[in-house]
């Protein structure tokens, strides 16, 4: 863990340095068709009331039965996590009072949990990786929703999401900035895609974040904390920090002193405010559902969907350096995303070729990956196949087309052309570069013999060289191999 | 000749398959005798047009040679079943005018075996109580009078609609809970069969829960045969209830009138209380007579820990019903009272929905698991049920096969008479029965003699897990040897 | 251990159960009696002794991850007593 306080992370105070400690309790709906104790559908957007079971709407003795598939997207994760994998967990009720709650309790993992501590690798800048420690992850039912603005005396209640799986993942309070903390959700949620074990779609609820933040002074003892309750976007749980710890500096710096409380952030006001206040302490009156007699698996139950499980970002990211000779970065940026991740293989290898990865990641992670963000998909959703790709990396490599021709070509691609093979467009739009010595000396000694004046000026100062080949690329039609121009300008100027 | 309704389960059973009767006119006679018995109030609802179309269709299954088990057989319901399109109401104002739209599983599985539903029994409100007293629907009132009186008396509890409409002719058979006597109690107050299965033999799910881990249901009948008869019909295994055990039913019928010879039948010395009745001492001691005679061997055992039992369930049982009954709140189903917000709505409608014995229930279960108090009631508690059970495990570890004790420490009392100034004087009555569900294991009650008022006693018999077949062996030397006793004259006819 | 007043009301409030000033005295009496009455398993020495957690020490069954429920949202509301488009209506909850 983090013991020397980061000088770089550190937030200025009107009385010196103050150091965020953050840490984090995600609630990841578990990708499943039926919920966790009932055989209600889990798919969003239903009519009211209308993915509800007799279960799930707490009917007299009506009694839970576990979902397998729940139970093993949450072995998977805590996999996904490097955690342990506890055989046996036990459920427990977790009793309160509210109209979504239509038991009167949730089944939760309060003190048995079925995945204990893990950690995860996360990469905050290019040069930095930290590692945040995870705590538990256990099974809980989700609550159903109140509608408070149908009416001015009355709340609706729609019981569609009750009883659906929740994966509560705690994390250990490692991160120390707001940055750490973006970078940690954003990687749980690649680990989370790529078992498929939740959707990780933040706007529609699969994924939410209660953020527990305090402040202390560099090495100091740890501060009282606040928890920001359900943020929902991963630039809030930014700001929300930000703007939370902020708050707390300047409390404690006036003489104040932190109330332990649950609050919210306003994204439109930018401020967190506090929840419940008001309310009493709660009491959960947390005990063993005897509904639900103890979760018990063996180590060949692990086994076997570990067995299954995918390569995961951690692993790929690894294989693409080692594999590929890619920079850290590069494998980085390509493994977050796993479609983007595949994408980027099969232009590498496409048609048996092994060509120049590097070069296929520039291509992927910079103008594919433009165009794709200017039309609000991924890499992998666009109509760019990995083989035009893989073509115009491969045009580049032989020498066919310059770096400045490949980007007209995706362009071409993008556009007029989306099928197109790369190579038959360049034959038929004649766009292969000239590379034919003599065609490009006459170009260049027209140009040095059009401008004495520059030759001279570069003569003494050979900076100048780039304004030759500009003119030479220009009277080409930018089909001149640059590499060529370059020497044979050198020559005749003799620079 | 005697009535139609004096019949056993199995003698009505065995007339309606030789067409003696039609399921239609036994239907018809049960139902004349619960109109005239209403002074019991037995029932909450009475559902005669569902038993003549239940017992028309029987008929004609009987004609196609299609007949089921328990086929034209008129059954009482306690209101604690959820019945689909009945109302269920737990004998609770709370849920006055629940109408599920399901069945519970083991109501169903008596439908399916061609039994014919005569109504909705009463019983303590949520199953809380011994003496069927506190059911919002009124008391029940026991057939039974002492000799000489005309004094009212309890049928026992939670059952008691059950036990009573049992005793009294009003149905065949009637289903029952029991969560720490509730199905033993009554049958011994009322001179009938009550067994509590082994917990998971029966389902839950579809049955209003009241304590979850100690719950389990079972038939009340006048005769063991008739009990063991039911017990088939409604236990097995349910998907629904992940608690319902995976093992095959076995054909209790066949257990009945099975030799006891040779069995090891094991006599706690713990339940031989201080205070003790004399006329239940020798109640016991007949009954090991009876056992003995029948070849079975009798050992002296101890369950140490047999004292803690009933306190242990004053925590365990509040507890889990103080969770289980917080589905009741207004929103769903049931009663609302209106309040000035949700809080004040939910508060108001439980004070008004729950009676006195639920509400004491409840906080003193709330309490126990509260903050600061869960270890040292909770969670002691349930280290207490791993004692009593291990008591139990070591006496049949040691070879025993059956246990017998007294199933009451007394005969019925009367209404009114008991648990008014001190709660704790009511829950006295589950000390030889409670012990049971805190362990799990089947117990059987079954009549044994009179008290010396003229009120019927009972014997208990405890058995390993799973093993009823052995209890009902046991249990028909004691039906056999005990004295015929007869129910009063129909006083409230 | 026993409860005070003050105890009685707080376990009413969590219960959600009204409890009228003038039931709370005798109330706290009722109470304090179970508490009596329970009161003698502290002497019991409990120590190594797991707590019981079900009745029947046999393997969970699990469900296979298919829909088989819900699609039934008028008999869900059927028993409500008040509802909206099938909405369960509640006095209005202010967070
Ligand atoms: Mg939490
Ligand atoms: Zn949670």
């Amino acid at each position: 863990m983090n013991t020397h306080a980061n000088p770089s992370k550190l937030i200025k105070g009107a009385t010196g340095d103050w150091e965020v400690v953050i840490g984090m309790e995600i609630h990841a709906q578990v990708t499943s068709r039926s919920k966790l104790f009932s055989g209600a559908s889990t798919t969003f957007g239903e009519e009211p009331n209308a993915n509800v079971s007799l279960v799930d709407a707490a009917m007299p003795g009506m009694l839970p039965v576990i979902n397998e598939e729940c139970v093993a997207q949450a072995v998977r994760t805590g996999l996904g996590l490097e955690a342990k994998i506890n055989l046996r967990s036990v459920f427990d009720r977790k009793n309160y009072f509210y109209p979504d709650l239509p038991q009167g309790y949730q089944i939760s993992q309060y003190k048995s949990p079925i995945v204990g501590e893990g950690v995860v690798l996360v990469d905050v800048s290019p040069t930095e990786q930290i590692e945040v420690g995870i705590e538990r992850l256990h099974l809980e039912q989700d609550a159903g929703k109140s509608l408070h603005d149908q009416s001015a005396t009355d709340s609706f209640v729609d019981l569609n999401r009750s009883g659906v799986a929740l994966m509560e993942i705690v994390s250990k309070p490692d991160m120390r900035s707001s940055d750490e903390a973006r970078a940690y959700v954003s990687k749980l949620r690649t680990i989370l895609r790529y078992i498929g074990s939740c959707d990780g779609n933040m706007e529609q609820g699969s994924l939410r974040a209660d953020v527990n933040v305090s402040v202390r002074r560099p090495g100091g003892p740890l501060g009282t904390r606040c928890e920001i309750k359900n943020v929902n976007s991963i630039r809030f749980i930014g700001q929300a920090i930000e703007v939370e710890a902020r708050r707390q500096i300047a409390i404690l710096e006036d003489g104040g002193k932190i109330d332990q409380e649950t609050r919210l952030f306003d994204p439109g006001r930018g401020e967190t405010r506090s929840m419940r206040s008001k309310e009493e302490a709660h009491d959960y009156r947390y005990f063993p559902d005897p509904d639900l007699l103890p979760l018990e698996f063996d180590q060949g139950y692990v086994d076997r969907l570990a067995a299954e499980l995918p390569e995961l970002p951690d692993a790929k990211k690894a294989r693409f350096i080692k594999d590929y000779g890619l920079p850290p970065y590069d494998a980085g940026v390509l493994v977050a995303d796993k479609e983007t991740a595949d994408y980027f293989e099969a232009a590498v290898q496409h048609g048996d070729a092994r060509r120049d990865a590097k070069l296929v990641a520039n291509w992927i992670t910079g103008d594919v990956a433009a165009f794709a963000n200017s039309i609000g998909l991924s890499v992998a959703q666009t109509h760019i196949k990995p083989a035009q790709v893989a073509g115009i990396v491969d045009l580049i490599s032989d020498g066919t087309i310059s770096g400045k021709i490949a980007k007209d070509l995706l362009a071409i691609i993008v556009g007029e052309e989306k099928d197109g093979d790369p190579r038959a467009i360049v034959e038929a739009r004649g766009m292969k570069q000239v590379t034919d010595a003599g065609a490009i000396a006459g170009a260049v000694d027209a140009i040095i013999a059009a401008n004495p004046d520059k030759v001279a000026q570069a003569q003494a100062k050979p900076s100048m060289l780039g304004w030759f080949v500009g003119q030479v690329m220009k009277e080409t039609g930018g089909k001149a191999n640059p590499q060529a121009v370059n020497e044979l300008l050198k020559a005749k100027l003799g620079i | 000749m005697t009535e139609l309704t004096d019949l056993s389960l199995a003698d009505a059973r065995r007339a309606l398959l030789n067409k003696e009767v039609s399921a239609v006119d036994l239907a018809k006679a049960q139902i004349a005798a619960i109109e005239q018995a209403r002074a019991l109030n037995a029932f909450i609802k009475e559902t005669p047009e569902v038993a003549l179309a239940m017992a028309a269709d029987s008929d004609a299954r009987i004609a196609r040679g299609e007949a089921g088990p328990l086929e034209g057989v008129p059954l009482g319901i306690k209101d604690l079943y959820c019945t689909a399109g009945v109302q269920t109401t737990a004998a609770s104002h709370i849920l006055e005018g629940f109408t599920p739209a399901y069945e519970s599983t083991v109501s169903a599985n008596l439908w399916r075996d061609g039994a014919v539903m005569l109504g909705k029994l009463n019983l303590d409100e949520f199953a809380m109580g011994s003496s069927n007293e506190t059911s919002y629907f009124g008391p029940v009132i026991s057939p039974w009078r002492r000799v000489g009186s005309d004094a009212a008396l309890v049928p026992g509890g939670s059952s008691g609609g059950s036990a009573a409409a049992v005793a009294a002719r009003l149905c065949f058979g009637a289903t029952a809970t029991d969560t720490g006597g509730s199905i033993r109690q009554p049958a011994a107050f009322t001179g009938t069969v009550g067994i509590k299965p082994t917990y998971g033999r029966c389902s839950r799910w579809g049955i209003v829960a009241f304590a979850s881990s100690l719950d389990q249901a079972g038939p009340i009948a006048r005769t063991v045969r008739d009990a063991a008869i039911l017990l088939r019909s409604m236990a097995g295994h349910d998907p629904k209830d992940t608690t319902s055990v995976d093992l095959p039913v076995p054909d209790y019928e066949a257990a009945v009138g099975r030799s006891i010879k040779g069995m090891k039948i094991g006599i706690p010395k713990e339940y031989r209380l201080d205070g003790m009745p004399a006329e239940i001492e020798s109640l016991w001691s007949q009954g090991v007579e009876w056992l003995k005679a029948a070849g079975a061997t009798i050992v002296d055992i101890s369950l140490p820990h047999t004292r803690y039992a009933l306190p242990a369930y004053y925590i365990v049982a509040p507890a889990e019903a103080s969770s289980n009954l917080a589905r009741y709140d207004g929103v769903r189903f049931g009663l609302r009272v209106p309040g000035k917000d949700i809080a004040d709505m939910y508060e108001s409608t439980r004070a008004a929905g729950f009676g006195k014995e639920v509400r004491r229930r409840i906080l003193i279960g709330t309490y126990v698991l509260s903050a600061g108090y869960y270890d040292a009631y909770y969670v002691r508690a349930q280290k207490i049920r791993t004692l009593i059970k291990g008591d139990f495990e070591s006496a049949f570890a040691a070879g025993v096969d059956a246990i017998l004790t007294p199933a009451t420490p007394s005969a019925a009392f009367g209404v009114g008479e008991k648990g008014s100034a001190d709660p704790v004087e009511m829950y006295l009555n589950d000390i030889f029965t409670v012990t049971v569900n805190m362990a799990g294991l089947p117990g059987i009650a079954v009549p044994a003699g009179t008290s010396s008022e003229g009120l019927p006693l009972g014997l208990q018999l405890i058995g390993r897990a799973f093993d009823e077949e052995t209890l009902f062996a046991a249990a028909e030397v004691i039906e056999q040897s005990a004295p015929k006793v007869s129910l009063p004259a129909r006083w409230w006819a | 251990m026993s409860v005070d007043q003050a105890t009685v009301r707080r376990i009413a409030h969590l219960a959600r159960i009204k409890v009228n000033e003038d039931d709370v005295p005798h109330l706290q009496g009722e109470l304090n009696a179970i508490l009596a009455f329970v009161e003698e398993l502290a002497s019991v020495n409990v120590e190594g002794v797991e707590p019981m957690t079900s009745a029947m020490p046999v393997p969970m069954k699990k469900r296979a991850d298919i829909v088989t429920d819900g699609d039934m949202a008028d008999a869900i509301v059927a028993n409500a007593p008040a509802v909206e488009d099938h909405f369960f209506v509640v006095p209005k909850v202010v967070e």
